[in-house]
């Protein structure tokens, strides 16, 4: 009869000494983290009780007025082509720079550090900073909308563009190159049909979140529903406000359908 | 005629893959490079159109060198250099037809090649490269939908169509079954010989090597070993360029 386990001295040797700390440290920065913040912002779950009542309050007001719907269609139609332009004009910016980012078809050395940090740089700054930014010196309307959207979908599609081109085969560009084919014909010819799928999924995928963030940025005065948005919510007209987030809520809707729809046939 | 004058290659990493190779193949020649994993036959290729730059000496083709060439001397150079590869290095998602055309862009104006505008004479000579390896009803297939063997038809059509005087071939036949391994073989000794296309091939395969070479060259550790007619490629010669006995089944690839 084999003894019982629980008897044998054990073999196992003991969790090392390092891995164990790893596991309590991180707990201990966790709740170190939790308590720093929710006393330094305030928040507190009594307040949060004492407000829901308010909170009922307002939506109680927030019933959609239909009469309003009327006005709501050419801001919103604006927004569209905001994101529309904005993906436009991002897309071509980043078709060229987007090579000139990847390690396999750039140039030289320098100009590909500098197109990657140039990319880096336009990226680490929300589109929202720049609507902002660009809304007092473009003049407000739907212009600092557009630059602001193109200038982040550039830096999004040249940064994803870049490493779906340095994943690709090498060996069409070595051919080709060996056949006696200078850069731009091999990147059209060898590279181009092996990302031009993705790339197309890729540019839907922005403008789907171009329709979101043109309404978003319409907030700090870049056009659109955004502004009629802010304007209505400033004259406290809650009839109008959610017949216009009634309508950005079925417009986002069906844009991401649709993207996803195009998007599942493309691959 | 290509001439190689004391060709040294190292690569960055330190490894030397070439120790001072002189070589001369005359024009028309069909020259079948032998060795081992390792031997330096592929860079010994790749150095002929400058894949691979030498660290030292030079290769020549009809006296003008192709190591000191440079931007579009190179690039004028390297459209009469055809290409094989074991992998075939087509672009799958493209039809057999626009790989074909590739082949042309070497002698395509920057402007015309970039926006696809091939002129009648270039896809004219697109469909002869078809016909001659026997393919020319796959013209508007995708090529990921063809065999292997067929596949790499495209890659010597490919290469057909830049009208080479040199052609290049790593290891073509590596990849394939025996029997299509002899097929491409046969194309590329009749192309060869059609058109008078001094041809170099990478291979593997010792009775491979007897039949289609008019001449052998061994190489071990980055020198020459061994340079002769098969005849003169006897067992014995194998034996002493691979430095170990023939193994029968990974040193013959078998009749068709």
């Amino acid at each position: 009869m084999r003894p019982d386990p629980a008897a044998l001295p054990s073999t196992v040797p003991e969790r090392p000494r390092g891995q164990r700390m790893v596991a309590s440290s991180t707990l201990a920065v966790f709740l170190v983290l939790f308590f720093v913040s929710t006393w330094q912002t305030g928040f507190s779950l009594s307040d949060l009780w004492i407000g829901t009542g308010d909170f009922f309050r307002f939506f109680g007001r927030l019933v959609p007025d239909l009469s309003y719907l009327p006005e709501v269609w050419a801001p919103i139609l604006e927004t569209l082509q905001i994101a529309y332009l904005g993906t436009l004009f991002g897309t071509s910016l980043a078709l060229p720079l987007l090579f000139l980012a990847s390690a396999n078809t750039s140039t030289d050395r320098v100009t590909l550090a500098v197109a990657r940090t140039v990319l880096t740089v336009l990226r680490s700054i929300p589109d929202l900073l720049y609507a902002a930014l660009l809304a007092p010196i473009l003049a407000i309307g739907p212009l600092p909308g557009v630059v602001a959207l193109s200038l982040f979908s550039m830096a999004v599609l040249a940064k994803l563009g870049s490493e779906t081109v340095e994943a690709v085969d090498p060996g069409p560009m070595e051919a080709l190159r060996a056949s006696g084919a200078g850069r731009n014909r091999v990147i059209v010819y060898a590279v181009v049909p092996q990302v031009a799928a993705t790339m197309t999924s890729f540019v839907l995928y922005i403008f789907e979140i171009n329709v979101r963030a043109s309404v978003i940025i319409g907030l700090v005065g870049a056009g659109g529903i955004g502004e009629q948005l802010l304007a209505r919510l400033n004259f406290f007209a809650y009839g109008d406000v959610s017949m216009i987030i009634v309508v950005i809520f079925v417009l986002v809707l069906a844009i991401d359908a649709l993207s996803v729809w195009a998007r599942s046939r493309l691959i | 005629m290509i001439e190689f004058r004391d060709l040294e290659v190292t690569y960055p990493n330190g490894v030397k893959a070439l120790k001072g190779i002189d070589l001369t193949i005359p024009k028309g020649q069909f020259v079948v490079i032998v060795g081992l994993s390792g031997a330096g036959k592929s860079t010994l290729i790749r150095a002929v159109n400058h894949l691979v730059p030498p660290s030292k000496g030079e290769v020549r083709i009809d006296g003008r060198s192709v190591s000191k060439a440079t931007g579009r001397d190179l690039r004028r150079i390297r459209s009469k250099i055809g290409m094989i590869f074991q992998t075939f290095n087509l672009v799958k998602r493209s039809s057999v037809l626009r790989n074909v055309l590739a082949g042309r862009l070497g002698h395509t104006s920057a402007i015309r090649g970039l926006l696809g505008l091939f002129t009648k004479r270039d896809l004219a000579l697109a469909h002869d490269s078809l016909r001659r390896v026997g393919i020319p009803e796959k013209a508007w297939q995708r090529a990921d939908a063809l065999s292997g063997g067929q596949q790499q038809r495209v890659g010597i059509a490919r290469a057909l169509a830049q009208q080479p005087e040199v052609m290049l071939a790593d290891e073509p036949v590596a990849s394939l079954d025996p029997p299509t391994s002899h097929a491409v073989m046969s194309d590329l000794k009749r192309i060869s010989r059609e058109d008078g296309i001094t041809t170099l091939v990478n291979l593997h395969f010792i009775d491979m090597a007897r039949e289609y070479a008019d001449r052998i060259v061994g190489m071990r550790d980055g020198v020459i070993v061994f340079d002769g007619t098969p005849d003169e490629a006897t067992d014995q010669a194998f034996e002493d360029i691979y430095g170990r006995p023939i193994d029968v089944e990974k040193d013959l690839r078998g009749a068709a």
